[in-house]
């Protein structure tokens, strides 16, 4: 008993860092309809610049905790948004209106591109990040085994509820969130209500990459190492989610998220944890064999 | 006599080897109900497409003036420009709203732009206070004004897609007005209304017409099939058949030209017919 819910809380960590990249993966296709599998790298260089900005402010003489918690998250989100911009418009902007392998194969071109721009500017080896946060909370003792939820599991729980509520927020309540929705219906009626299509495409990837840094922020604080290839797995797992919660919602993509994070957590525990993988990437198939709408997606009738 | 709202000269679309409008040119005057008819495959909603940016024209212009003198040139307007600067708005033959959005939201992306081009910066939407409040309030005022004259205020929260079919016309029109248009373009906005329906349409087009979104009135451009609507409202009439406009006029007029009728007559029998109907009843 104790020792699974211990594995709840671990779960949950992890589905919260699945959840907000899953999300980058559903915006994305919902408004364009591609998977944009350079996601998992943007989310990647999220991590490398939280790295990159813990560091330097260290260096900067910036200790005190919950400052540089916020000032690397900030840096983060700003630089990595830079780059989901980027992205858009070097790789797909161009393609927009090509037949539809085009972006696609162009995604996975900018998903190689960014491991290697990243391996040739960072080096191959694992980065190691000393810890941050220490410490944590007992929640139940006794028994044969003493369930804790460390700070720092805390702090991205809680960091990610907001992170994520003010998103939710966004698309909404603002003109902004409701652009993107009408986009995603309709996106040349959207132009007729004069609408900027292009911008808003922007503006979504420009979301989708900063939330992708926040995971990435999380990621490195909570396995403490990441590497140039931590993108692809963590990215396939997070497309996972977005497929079990229902590719084009956003509720569906947390949800997936979650769940991903706690099947990979309870298989790891009770069964393998060579095979984590395995579990979830099952999940993926069984989804798309007998669900291919996933949990919360709507179905999609072909337009003709 | 001011320039017309909307001139459009030598207007020519051609698709591969089909001429869909050839050389055509009318003009809408302000504050009228034009309206453009024909047979099937006239090329009527041809033309709404080259003025909406929906097709680029393979030749001649389309010149927007507004009541400032301001000229705008649709042909080589970005569309999402279209709207924005030269206000001209438009409703579908089949309807295109965003279904899964409530019916207020629909009106609300409708006025997106002076949302946004009044600096509605996210922080302050976010916190919820301030000037962005007071827009986002006046926006949703414009909204509930225009879901009243629709009577669709009891259904605003309602997901667009579960309107019936009629209100779903109503609520397109509410939507192009939303965007504040100086000339509204509705394309077959009675097709498939019952005659009650049909009523209340001409009556709120008239009452667009004079009154529009800021009170001064809006002009609009009509596609219309239903000749009881036609001859009802409309202040002028341009016939097209097979691209070219064979006649331009008065509806008195129009109704007696030889050449409409025989264009009627020689195309399709049951448009025909429905002229016929509608001249007997005038």
């Amino acid at each position: 008993m104790d020792y699974a819910l211990q594995q709840l809380v671990n779960g949950l960590t992890l589905g919260m860092i699945y959840g907000l990249i899953a999300l980058g993966y559903t915006m994305v296709y919902g408004i364009i309809g591609m998977i944009n599998f350079a996601h998992g790298d943007v989310f990647m260089i999220g991590a490398f610049i939280s790295l990159i900005s813990f560091i330097l402010l260290g260096m900067g003489g910036i200790t005190a905790v919950p400052i540089a918690l916020v000032l690397v998250l900030a840096i983060a989100m700003c630089f990595t948004a830079l780059y989901g911009f980027a992205v858009e418009r070097v790789a797909y902007r161009p393609l927009r209106g090509s037949f539809r392998l085009a972006p696609l194969i162009s995604a996975i071109g900018m998903s190689i591109f960014l491991q290697n721009f990243v391996q040739v500017a960072q080096g191959a080896r694992v980065k190691p990040l000393e810890p941050v946060v220490t410490g944590g909370i007992v929640l139940m003792e006794g028994g044969t085994f003493t369930v804790t939820i460390s700070a720092m599991q805390i702090i991205i729980i809680l960091t990610t509820l907001v992170v994520l509520t003010i998103f939710t927020l966004i698309v909404a309540r603002t003109p902004l969130g409701r652009a993107m929705r009408a986009c995603e219906q309709d996106q040349r009626m959207a132009k007729l209500l004069g609408i900027d299509v292009d911008r808003t495409i922007s503006l979504t990837f420009v979301i989708g990459a900063a939330l992708a840094a926040v995971a990435g922020m999380m990621y490195l604080l909570y396995y403490g190492v990441i590497d140039f290839f931590i993108g692809f797995v963590a990215g396939v797992k997070a497309f996972t989610a977005a497929v079990l919660g229902g590719i084009g919602s956003l509720p569906g993509a947390v949800l997936g998220g979650l769940l991903i994070g706690l099947i990979e957590t309870f298989w790891s525990a009770y069964f393998s944890v060579q095979y984590k993988d395995v579990a979830a990437f099952s999940i993926l198939a069984l989804t798309l064999l007998f669900m291919p709408s996933g949990l919360l997606g709507r179905h999609d009738v072909e337009k003709v | 006599m001011s320039a017309p709202i909307l001139a459009v000269e030598g207007l020519t679309m051609r698709f591969g080897g089909l001429l869909a409008v050839d050389q055509l040119s009318l003009s809408a005057a302000r504050g009228e109900i034009t309206a453009i008819i024909g047979p099937n495959g006239a090329g009527k909603t041809t033309v709404f497409n080259c003025l909406t940016g929906f097709y680029r024209p393979t030749g001649g212009s389309i010149t927007v003036t507004h009541e400032n003198g301001e000229t705008f040139r649709l042909e080589r307007l970005p569309q999402h420009h279209i709207v924005r600067d030269a206000r001209i708005a438009r409703t579908f033959q089949n309807i295109r709203l965003f279904g899964g959005m409530t019916v207020l939201e629909n009106l609300m992306v409708a006025q997106h732009n002076r949302l946004m081009r009044e600096g509605a910066r996210l922080p302050l939407a976010l916190v919820g206070f301030g000037p962005y409040m007071r827009r986002e309030a006046a926006a949703v005022d414009r909204a509930r004004f225009w879901l009243e004259r629709t009577g669709l205020i009891e259904r605003a929260d309602d997901a667009a897609a579960s309107l019936p079919y009629g209100a779903q016309r109503r609520l397109e029109i509410a939507r192009a007005m939303c965007t504040e248009p100086q000339l509204l373009c509705l394309d077959e906005p009675a097709a498939g209304l019952n005659p009650r329906e049909s009523d209340a349409l001409n009556e709120l087009i008239l009452f667009i017409r004079d009154t529009g979104a800021d009170g001064r009135g809006c002009s609009v451009l009509l596609i219309e099939h239903d000749m009881s609507v036609v001859m009802t409202i409309s202040d002028h009439i341009v016939v097209l058949d097979y691209g070219r406009k064979i006649a331009d006029g008065a509806p008195a007029a129009i109704r007696e030209d030889p050449k409409v009728i025989a264009a009627y007559l020689g195309v399709d029998e049951e448009e025909a017919l429905a002229v016929d109907a509608a001249l007997q009843k005038q």
